[in-house]
């Protein structure tokens, strides 16, 4: 390796950082006025990028100039900017009182909208973009030859740190922005309108998300999966930087640039692991990230968001139960071979659902990255069942103990943090389970997965099976529901509600949260066992994003502040996505409006109601 | 009782199922400087939270400068004239002192005339010398002459001082009384809440005195002194 190589690599790994930057310097920005964590983010960059490349190749028709190229490239980030704008008036204005998570799942709704509305507009083929005029041409570097573009796109991420920082500090717009990062409520009661001030912000922000995605065209073919690749990235480099601080991504863009562009160089097999261990490495060094500061208390939520009451099972309630499971298990004997499937499911989903809620409701622990434990619990029992030739039995047993081991190597970092931080952690850790699953071709089949993963032959009928899960999962969610009521469970709520008065009255709160974490990773990872062997395959997307938000959006249709919210959650999810997948192809923008009509009717799910209904609300 | 800038009549708040106002009224003249005393956990911050917005008003009305203004965004309530000076000040830790100044301010509303930066730094010297510095190195002193001159940038017609002399030390809470005098002198009305008996005679001409959430005493300043039963029932500690 020679010196010009070396420098060619870095050079290559700024320009990659200077157009994160501006993508993560717009999510940071609108992180820290609103506190909303904008999944919808990466929806805008690739919005950003479509709307180039239509536009610039139009006012190519004109001109092929480098004026009109980049007139393009501002005009579309113009546009996304406006669209930031339309999403802040009818969506996020709706949503600045309700807890975080249901703001994360919102955005997540229009993520899936939009993946639709672009696949409606543009179609599922990928999309070349036009070159730069004027800038096809590579330089001559030390020997090497680098394209000219990527030259021009190394100066854009300090050009637009440098400007930001002009608008935020000589500015009046600027200085209440950074005002109201700090104490948005205190800026309210010195006579700023914020509702102005969120709008003017969510245009910036989804301006540069839009210029991010703009400037891509020349690099890289446009696609509907530009998105969700690029928020996990942006997310990465917001929380390394520090939520809410712009230097703070600019620093993390230039280190994750430079770890990419040599990491691919010393270690090739785990290029995307790498970025997560950074990401997880910081995090247990400085918790806020290495520029952020920590969350001032003042204008949350004065009320925890979980199970307040745990009220025994009544008459009423007991005879819902018995319903429900008598239900369950008449599925096989009335139903035919689909509505069996589909209660197997359902019955799965509701164990993995019941144990995300054992964190969230009850243990203020908000994972989102639970489908990493279903996941990995399903890859335990598909390999042994594939690889190591085991019978179902043990790698059935393997499955909870899988999702219960990483679920303690995980935990043991993840509940050092709390809130937002905590979750991208969690999400950090997914994503790294996922890239292990996804790039170690030879032991999990990459993207394709490994298939036969088959139940022993006594359990080989459909209906034999849907006992097995039922007996599993009926028991598995008895088990945990018994350690909600016990000690254990009321200790947790304690540690949520106030850590450091539970740990004042001499609870080891840190301790009780990792074992809960380990406990509801073990669930999952049954769970994730049982639904591996009802497939009879595993792949990546057992542990991916989408998945996590499934389970997360079944505990909030159910009801976080419900003990059993979770189970009908689960139930009336699952039932919902069955119904709209085959009936059109469009199920992703009916999903995401649920999702979102949910958020905004139903904030207290399907168990609220309930109680309100009881009286016991 | 001739003209009032702010009547609060039997207002009711809490923070979630805790009841912490039951009915609290009270009123303050325009110019005028009145005093809301109470021991920790009265309910004195809480009232000037309600009046302020910052807190849901679950019954009652308060009337201010001819509006009814329970349950405005904070925002409109600052905008109708009426400002605020939090308890635990608030100051925008990363932001300089004129910028800090430059959050608060809001054009005049004719009269009297605007307050500038440079009047400001004129009554706290202080803060002149720190102008281009970071809020986040001030000392507490320090830190409650911003929050004060950050609240007069919005050339308000009646302040909500909470708390003002609240861990000071003794020459800065001279510092403070002066502060309230002066905006008196400028036709600024204040109502400010209190513990300190010293600093609530040194300022206002109007006590009440608030204990579990509603009023228990109301009348002048004086009365309030001649009252050594109201004074060891419900102030001293």
């Amino acid at each position: 390796m020679d010196l010009g190589f070396l420098l060619v690599q870095s050079l290559s790994g700024l320009a990659s950082a200077s157009s994160l930057f501006v993508i993560a310097s717009g999510l940071t920005l609108v992180f820290g006025v609103t506190r909303i964590v904008n999944f919808a983010h990466g929806s805008f960059y690739m919005l950003g990028a479509y709307v180039a490349v239509t536009l610039v190749p139009w006012l190519f028709e004109f001109d092929r100039s480098p004026l009109l190229f980049f007139t393009g490239v501002i005009a579309s980030a113009l546009v996304v900017g406006g669209l930031g704008v339309l999403m802040e008036l009818l969506l996020l204005r709706r949503l600045y009182k309700v807890p975080e998570l249901f703001q994360l799942l919102a955005t997540f709704g229009v993520v899936l909208m939009v993946q639709d509305a672009v696949l409606w507009i543009w179609g599922p083929v990928e999309i070349s973009g036009p070159r730069a005029p004027g800038l096809r041409h590579g330089v001559e570097i030390l020997g090497q030859r680098f394209p000219a573009y990527e030259l021009l796109l190394i100066g854009v991420g300090p050009a637009v740190l440098g400007l930001l920082w002009l608008l935020m500090h000589r500015t009046r717009f600027g200085i209440l922005i950074r005002a109201a990062t700090r104490d948005r409520e205190m800026v309210g009661a010195l006579g700023v309108n914020q509702a102005l001030l969120f709008t003017g912000t969510l245009f910036l922000g989804a301006f540069l998300a839009g210029l991010g995605g703009a400037l891509q065209i020349p690099r890289v073919a446009v696609s509907s999966q530009m998105d969700l690749s690029i928020i996990t990235e942006a997310f990465v480099v917001t929380v390394i930087g520090g939520m809410g601080s712009v230097p703070g991504a600019f620093l993390a863009a230039v280190l994750i640039g430079q770890l990419n562009a040599f990491g691919v160089l010393i270690f090739p097999k785990i290029t995307l692991v790498l970025v997560f261990l950074l990401m997880a490495a910081v995090l247990v060094v400085k918790p806020w990230g290495l520029l952020g500061r920590p969350e001032t208390a003042a204008g949350r939520a004065a009320l925890p968001e979980g199970i307040l009451a745990t009220p025994r099972f009544g008459a009423w309630e007991k005879a819902i139960a018995g319903l429900a499971i008598a239900a369950m298990l008449a599925v096989p004997v009335l139903g035919d071979g689909y509505a069996v499937k589909v209660a197997t499911e359902i019955l799965i989903f509701a164990l993995a659902a019941f144990s995300l809620n054992f964190l969230v409701g009850n243990g203020g622990i908000v994972s989102f990255g639970h489908a990493a434990y279903f996941g990995l619990g399903a890859y335990a029992a598909g390999l042994l069942v594939t690889k190591a030739g085991l019978p179902m039995e043990p790698a059935l047993l393997a499955a909870p103990v899988a999702g219960a081991a990483f679920a303690a190597l995980f935990g043991f970092f993840v509940v050092r943090l709390t809130g937002i931080y905590l979750a991208m952690l969690t999400l950090a850790f997914a994503q790294i389970a996922y890239a292990v699953c996804f790039q170690w071709v030879e032991v999990t089949g990459g993207d394709n997965g490994v298939v036969g993963v088959w139940p022993s032959d006594w359990a080989r009928s459909r209906a034999v099976f849907h006992y097995l899960v039922a007996a599993c999962c009926i028991l598995g969610i008895w088990a945990l529901r018994h350690v909600v009521y016990a000690p254990f469970g009321a200790t947790l709520r304690a540690a949520r509600d106030s850590e450091a008065r539970a740990n004042a009255i001499g609870i080891d709160a840190r301790t009780h949260r990792w074992l809960a974490f380990t406990l509801a990773g073990g669930a999952a990872g049954l769970a994730g066992g049982l639904y591996a062997f009802s497939k009879g395959s595993i792949d990546p997307t057992l542990l991916a994003i989408p998945l996590s938000v499934d389970f997360l959006a079944m505990i909030l249709l159910g009801g976080i502040q419900t003990v059993m919210g979770a189970v009908a959650g689960a139930a009336a999810f699952h039932a919902i996505k069955d119904f709209f997948m085959p009936l059109t192809d469009h199920w992703r923008f009916f999903l995401g409006a649920s999702i979102i009509a949910l958020v905004l009717v139903f904030p207290r799910g399907l168990g609220g109601a309930y109680g309100a209904l009881r009286g016991r609300a | 009782m001739a003209d009032p800038v702010l009547e609060v009549s039997g207002i009711t708040a809490g923070y979630g199922p805790a009841e912490v106002l039951f009915g609290v009224d009270l009123t303050l003249e325009r110019g005028a400087v009145a005093a809301l005393m109470g021991r920790n956990g009265a309910g004195k911050s809480t009232t000037l939270k309600a009046i302020m917005g910052l807190l849901p008003v679950r019954g009652g009305r308060i009337r201010f400068a001819g509006a009814e203004i329970a349950n405005w965004a904070p925002y409109r309530i600052a905008r109708a004239g009426l400002g605020y000076v939090p308890e635990d000040r608030r100051i925008f830790t990363d932001l300089t002192v004129a910028e800090n100044l430059e959050v608060g301010r809001r054009a005049a509303r004719g009269g009297r005339p605007p307050w500038t930066p440079e009047r400001l730094y004129e009554i706290f010297p202080n803060l002149a010398e720190m102008r281009g510095r970071s809020a986040a190195a001030m000392s507490g002193g320090e830190q409650q002459m911003l929050t004060i001159a950050r609240t007069l940038m919005g050339n308000p017609d009646a302040v909500l001082l909470d708390e003002p002399s609240e861990g000071l030390a003794p020459v800065i809470v001279e510092l403070m009384a002066e502060a309230v005098l002066r905006m008196k002198a400028e036709g600024i009305a204040v109502l400010l809440s209190e513990q300190s008996l010293d600093f609530a005679a040194a300022v206002a001409d109007r006590a009440y005195v608030i204990e579990r959430g509603s009023i228990r005493f109301a009348g002048s300043m004086e009365a309030l002194e001649a009252d050594e039963a109201i004074r060891t029932t419900y102030l001293t500690v």
